[in-house]
């Protein structure tokens, strides 16, 4: 990576994650657009959780993971503290991974 | 009758507590940031100009890749720039929160990650959302960037952080930050739309593309009663 890459990436990154704040600081925004918005993070975020439980690139990660979030998740769903959640998910990937399972 | 091992205060804040919980695990990533970075070619200062100015894990971990593997830089920072895209409609979604004033929105706008989203969203109230988003984006920040630091000087001692299972414990996380929102009206039919269509398209587009295309859930909101 060159310094002017690296300058070329902070920018237009910070400019992605500026550009968002800025225009909602200009413009008064109605709550029907509101609740649509909020929706789309919501879309993104699950899209997020999809992909990262399941995916390495484009193939899939293998059993460990999407273990390990199940589990995650169930706990999750059953109100577990947060802690718990995210310590009980990367302790069934580590556990499956030492007992070989990719 | 009172307990000789006391809480910290700082891990009776329950907020705060997890947002450690997620800073710690992105300190182990950030460790290997670090070394794989070095390893692939990057020298160890313009590692940590990678986390300190770009600070999105994905973008860096990808560029370490394209590089090390002699790809080019072009490829590198189009590649970063595609799977930041997100940053945009989260930041139209969450644009009060990262901050009111220029300043404010300055930084709080650099130090916007999933994670930083994830928790304001699980706070409807303007007040701890904001509390949320400041106290997540900044653990995350300093945590990010020591660990890449010790990274870059310490090298792969941790090894692969897969062996701790912190691939696991992002999603996990994210999901269980995500949950509250899910109950609300049509959020859970988007929600899984929106996975659903990310899956499909990721072996068909490159990198960060198939989560913008999730974005086409939102037809399955319904439209205002």
């Amino acid at each position: 990576m060159t310094w002017v890459a690296i300058a070329a990436l902070a920018l237009g990154t910070y400019a992605m994650r500026l550009a968002g704040p800025l225009l909602r600081s200009r413009v008064t925004v109605p709550a029907a657009v509101e609740r649509y918005l909020s929706l789309a993070a919501v879309a993104l975020l699950a899209a997020l959780v999809a992909t990262a439980a399941l995916l390495k690139g484009a193939e899939f990660a293998g059993w460990a993971r999407p273990a390990g979030v199940l589990v995650g998740a169930v706990l999750a769903w059953r109100k577990l503290p947060f802690v718990v959640v995210v310590m009980a998910a990367a302790a069934t990937t580590a556990l499956l991974r030492l007992l070989g399972v990719p | 009758m009172r307990s000789v091992l006391r809480t910290p205060r700082t891990l009776r804040d329950p907020l705060l507590r997890d947002v450690l919980a997620l800073a710690s695990a992105a300190a182990v990533v950030g460790l290997s940031y670090g070394a794989i970075s070095v390893a692939a070619g990057i020298s160890p200062v313009r590692t940590i100009a990678m986390s300190l100015f770009v600070f999105a894990g994905g973008a860096q971990f990808l560029a370490a890749g394209v590089v090390g593997a002699g790809g080019s830089a072009v490829a590198a920072v189009v590649g970063g720039l595609l799977l930041n895209a997100r940053h945009v409609p989260f930041g139209l979604a969450i644009g009060d929160t990262v901050g009111r004033g220029p300043i404010a929105r300055a930084v709080g706008s650099h130090v916007m990650t999933d994670e930083a989203v994830a928790f304001s969203l699980a706070r409807p109230d303007p007040v701890t959302r904001r509390r949320a988003y400041v106290l997540a984006g900044a653990a995350l920040f300093i945590s990010w960037n020591i660990a890449t630091a010790i990274g870059v000087v310490a090298g792969g001692v941790m090894g692969d952080p897969e062996r701790y299972g912190v691939d696991a414990a992002f999603p996990a996380g994210m999901f269980a930050l995500l949950l509250p929102a899910l109950r609300e009206g049509d959020a859970a039919r988007v929600a899984l739309g929106g996975a659903l269509l990310a899956l499909l398209a990721a072996p068909f587009l490159p990198a960060g593309m198939p989560v913008l295309v999730a974005l086409g859930a939102l037809l399955l909101a319904a439209a205002r009663k």
